[in-house]
């Protein structure tokens, strides 16, 4: 039965390292799905792509991707990217991480790869917690939410990732979450056709640590997705996340201007004139 | 300047010479973060990359420039950073991971004094320990150490070769008085420099196993967009380059990490030894301590006293058999560095039970040849 679902994608997978090591619940397996989708509806030439990723539960997502991929140290995937990106023009980066990995010990990195433009696409997958090390909380973690290192209650106001990555100067800035799957795959096309720096956050379930931590059931967490995310034009900065309180989802930038590639270019004409 | 190698005689820094060197060696990538005293570097790639349609990055911060040099690396570029010491204890995780992923770079330090913010502009030889143990895991690592304007440009080429052969990062240690000294430098013709290019893969994609090894224990390397589709990670890997935590797996890949260095030593190490064939006091130093030590072996054969040098170029791997074969004939041995004892462990270690006279220094300048000239008469006696 199973073998027969999705065997179109095979060729875009590394079949000899399935079944991946995510948790039954876990959003991860719907973002790799909708990312190869992406790259079969495209028919995107697989020779010029390069999966990157951080550490973490995300960070494994390279692994099973049948492209060049490079699993990289924590929070470091950007820079290793950059160096991709600027190196050989002809490949897109893509860089799928956790939002612990890019946003807090990446944060630095993600503000000036935004900055300077860089050709490539971020897929964030934001569980609001370290999942991988045992889901303790981390930079987009909500008030009050109880993690191993918040017992009583998170003290720590989040990070509203849309509203940074724009204004640090992103080309295009996107959240969906793993429930709204042809959204997410539509995202991710127009960021692997898209020149320059390309961000899409995705709410996705941590199911064995942050939502069991918090009473949350997988069907409670993704109900949550379907019945709090509106799809909605807002300002990035009024897409805050809040518990109980509606979330703002969709694209909120979608501009042009020169990638660092092209300017690099530039700067090449301009010593040697 | 918009030639790409300026051949001829140039009266430059060694900061100069270390980024003409990174340029003649076919260096294509650059990316670093400014740092006294290696930002001469910086600055002067800044210069001649875009004519040469080069890629420079001035990084946020150390950790993202090393990681960059990787990646470009990997995407087939030769590529290079330079620092000093605080830019150093920022990267070593990431040249941890270029040297378990198996990924040729060039790594400047041009070492200042320490600890932490310690002396800016003043230089040290305090960091010849943090490179070869920094890393986390066993590693093993290369590094040279220029005594002169001349070899940051030489060495800086070795360097790139040495990267290059191994599939390692290798570490050119120069310091904050070659750095920032002008003398003479000569740049050979083009065509008088030794170029050495990774090993690529011989075989079809499919059939391509990214770190399998031939008895050179270095594996080909294909690079990021040219079919290969490999993967890459920090994690212990099997020779597909998947995650594989077994015992035997992590036993057979630290052993091949660490063998293909420590096999090859006599081949990768470079000394230059000055009348040592009969000397009775060995002087054992390296970078520009090794000037001072030169004038104070010449001042003593004026006094009489048969005492050599043996410089080391290379620092890591260490020459051990080269010491304990020439300390085997002599009454002792001098051992001056711009530290408080760092390199004299590796010495002593080497020579035991030969007595070791160890002349640290601390802030700015080498030891002077008069206060190496007295050690060695004390032990000429």
């Amino acid at each position: 039965m199973t073998e027969q679902i999705d065997y179109y994608l095979e060729d875009y997978l590394r079949m000899d390292r399935l079944p991946h090591i995510w948790c039954a619940g876990c959003g991860l397996g719907i973002i790799l799905k909708s990312y190869v989708q992406a790259l079969y509806e495209l028919e995107y030439d697989l020779d010029k792509i390069v999966t990157v990723s951080g550490i973490g539960c995300a960070g494994r997502a390279s692994g099973y991707v049948n492209t060049d991929a490079f699993h990289t140290t924590h929070g470091r995937a950007l820079p290793f990217a950059t160096g991709i990106s600027t190196s050989n023009t002809d490949i897109k980066p893509v860089v799928i991480s956790g939002d612990g990995d890019l946003f807090a010990i990446g944060g630095n990195h993600l503000i000036h790869a935004a900055r300077r433009n860089i050709n490539m696409l971020v897929i964030c997958s934001n569980n609001f917690n370290y999942g991988m090390t045992g889901a303790q909380y981390g930079p987009t973690t909500p008030r009050d939410m109880r993690t191993p290192t918040s017992p009583y209650g998170n003290i720590e106001n989040p990070f509203n990732l849309v509203s940074l990555v724009s204004s640090a100067g992103a080309t295009m800035v996107s959240r969906w979450t793993v429930f709204h799957v042809n959204q997410l795959k539509n995202s991710i096309k127009k960021g692997l056709t898209k020149n320059g720096f390309s961000f899409i956050e995705v709410l996705s379930p941590c199911t064995t640590g942050y939502g069991r931590l918090n009473k949350m059931s997988p069907i409670d967490m993704m109900r949550d997705l379907r019945d709090t995310c509106k799809i909605r034009k807002v300002h990035p900065t009024e897409a805050t996340i809040e518990p109980g309180k509606e979330v703002i989802i969709g694209d909120f930038v979608d501009i042009e201007k020169p990638t660092y590639a092209d300017v690099l270019d530039q700067l090449t004409r301009r010593s040697t004139e | 300047m918009s030639e790409t190698i300026p051949t001829g005689k140039h009266f430059v820094h060694g900061d100069w010479a270390c980024a003409e060197g990174a340029i003649a060696a076919g260096c294509g990538y650059f990316a670093a973060y400014p740092i006294t005293p290696a930002t001469e570097i910086s600055e002067h790639i800044a210069s001649r990359f875009p004519q040469l349609g080069r890629r420079f990055v001035q990084f946020e911060d150390e950790i993202g420039a090393i990681a960059s040099v990787i990646g470009a690396s990997f995407s087939g570029m030769k590529a290079m950073t330079a620092t000093s010491g605080p830019g150093i204890s920022l990267m070593l995780e990431n040249i941890g991971l270029a040297v378990m992923t198996e990924v040729p770079c060039v790594i400047v330090n041009v070492m200042r004094g320490g600890p932490s913010t310690g002396q800016p502009t003043m230089g040290a030889q305090a960091d010849v320990m943090q490179c070869r143990w920094g890393a986390h895991g066993d590693v093993e690592i290369i590094a040279l150490a220029p005594q002169s304007v001349q070899e940051c440009f030489d060495l800086t080429v070795h360097a790139f070769n040495l990267s290059e052969e191994y599939r390692t990062p290798v570490f050119l240690l120069s310091d904050a008085n070659i750095g920032h000294m002008f003398e003479k430098l000569e740049i050979p013709a083009a065509d008088e420099i030794e170029i050495v290019n990774r090993k690529k893969p011989q075989v079809f994609p499919p059939d391509y196993k990214p770190y399998e090894a031939d008895e050179s224990m270095v594996p080909p390397m294909a690079c990021f967009g040219e079919g290969y589709r490999f993967y890459s990670t920090g994690l212990t890997h099997n020779e597909m380059g998947y995650p594989d935590m077994s015992v035997e797996t992590q036993d057979k890949l630290v052993r091949r990490l660490c063998d293909k260095i420590r096999r090859n030593k006599k081949k990768i190490n470079m000394t230059e030894e000055t009348m040592t064939e009969d000397c009775d006091v060995l002087v054992v130093t390296y970078g520009v301590t090794a000037r001072s030590a030169a004038s104070a072996v010449q001042m003593a054969r004026r006094e009489g006293i048969k005492a050599g040098l043996l410089r080391l170029i290379t620092l890591w791997p260490f020459p051990d058999w080269k010491i304990e074969e020439l300390a085997d004939n002599v009454k002792g041995v001098v051992v001056p560095e711009m530290n408080y004892g760092q390199l004299v462990r590796e010495v002593e270690r080497s020579v035991k039970p030969t007595p070791v006279e160890f002349i640290p220094k601390l802030g700015e300048n080498p030891p002077s040849p008069d206060e190496i000239l007295e050690r060695i008469r004390r032990l000429a006696k």
